[in-house]
């Protein structure tokens, strides 16, 4: 079409330190979930405790990677970081209280 | 703030999702701690409607390979599925940064096969857990009672299934329309939407989007799968 108007966009060379900064994160969340793994195989069920928290550490350290690095939020403006951190507490507050009832729950039955 | 309005609001309604699948995982939290669990030896566990199951023994098939007891494997194929996917995604948010039109396209494309074989993945996982098989002896004595629904199940109290449908198929759902909004971004940029507005900044919105698929599908796969 002759009188197309012609977007010409200028592209930026790819900046190499990033992009490695980028895998070796994704190399990271690939080990973590390997170690998950190894541990729900070596450490025995009997130890029931130290299994759930390592879980709850691990997944932490990886959600950590994915919403800091990935998502960028680590290198975003303070007020947002805050904006999106600070209401997590009632997520964990809740989570407490509710897994602490279900148990208190167990006892009563 | 610095932060534009697009990717404020994505940010706040990613938020909100956090608190429904939050409630969704806390719920299960409760029920399950609420359940007496399994005493002895882990070899000799058996499915039973008294306890909740070990989450090992109910998902230890692989496709293909019936019989084969490869505890969690396929879920673990699964989640290296989708965190490949979300590597494509931000390598495709960066080239968008970029204006690297060819770069997006590609980065897209895998994003978007990525979040299709998840999909196909658990289309298998459930069309499995539903159908069952082998020792489907967890219901009354004398009677066998082999898949699930979301009354009576195989594994264990009616509880376990009804989550492992709320919670995995909530997240399904999210993932599906990921793939649909990457494609719609695929599109625009080889329809060059994106050059003629000046900036990609879509693709890092839905990217927004996708990384947040893949941070609860972490928290899934822990609450669900391993502990």
């Amino acid at each position: 079409m002759a009188h197309s108007e012609e977007t010409y966009v200028t592209v930026i060379p790819p900046d190499k330190e990033r992009i490695k900064k980028l895998w070796t994160v994704a190399l990271i969340l690939l080990v973590i979930t390997i170690l998950e793994f190894t541990v729900a195989f070596t450490i025995p069920h009997e130890m029931h405790n130290l299994r759930v928290w390592t879980f709850i550490l691990m997944t932490i350290v990886k959600a950590a990677y994915i919403v800091g690095e990935f998502m960028h939020l680590r290198h975003e403006s303070k007020v947002l970081i805050w904006s999106i951190l600070i209401p997590m507490t009632f997520v964990v507050w809740m989570l407490v209280a509710f897994v602490y009832e279900g148990m208190a729950i167990a006892d009563v039955r | 703030m610095n932060v534009s309005y697009g990717k404020l609001m994505m940010w706040f309604f990613l938020l909100s999702d956090t608190f429904t699948f939050s409630a969704l995982l806390i719920t299960y939290g409760l029920v399950r701690s609420a359940h007496p669990v399994f005493v002895g030896d882990v070899e000799t566990f058996i499915f039973s409607q008294t306890y909740w199951p070990i989450p090992e023994k109910v998902f230890e098939s692989v496709p293909f390979f019936e019989g084969l007891h490869a505890p969690l494997v396929f879920v673990g194929i699964m989640t290296f599925v989708l965190i490949m996917s979300s590597v494509t995604m931000v390598l495709a948010v960066e080239a968008g940064q970029r204006m690297d039109r060819k770069a997006v396209e590609k980065w897209m494309l895998w994003t978007i096969l990525g979040g299709a074989t998840f999909l196909s993945c658990q289309a298998w996982e459930w069309a499995h857990f539903i159908h069952g098989a082998h020792a489907g002896d967890a219901v009354a004595e004398g009677t066998k009672f082999f898949g699930a629904n979301l009354r009576m199940n195989q594994y264990g109290p009616p509880d376990f299934a009804d989550f492992f449908f709320f919670i995995t198929g909530f997240h399904g759902f999210h993932v599906f329309s990921g793939v649909l909004l990457n494609f719609l971004i695929f599109y625009n940029t080889v329809t060059g939407v994106y050059d003629r507005r000046g900036h990609y900044e879509m693709v890092e919105k839905v990217g927004l989007y996708w990384h947040f698929v893949d941070l609860v599908w972490v928290f899934v796969f822990t609450f669900f799968y391993l502990v």
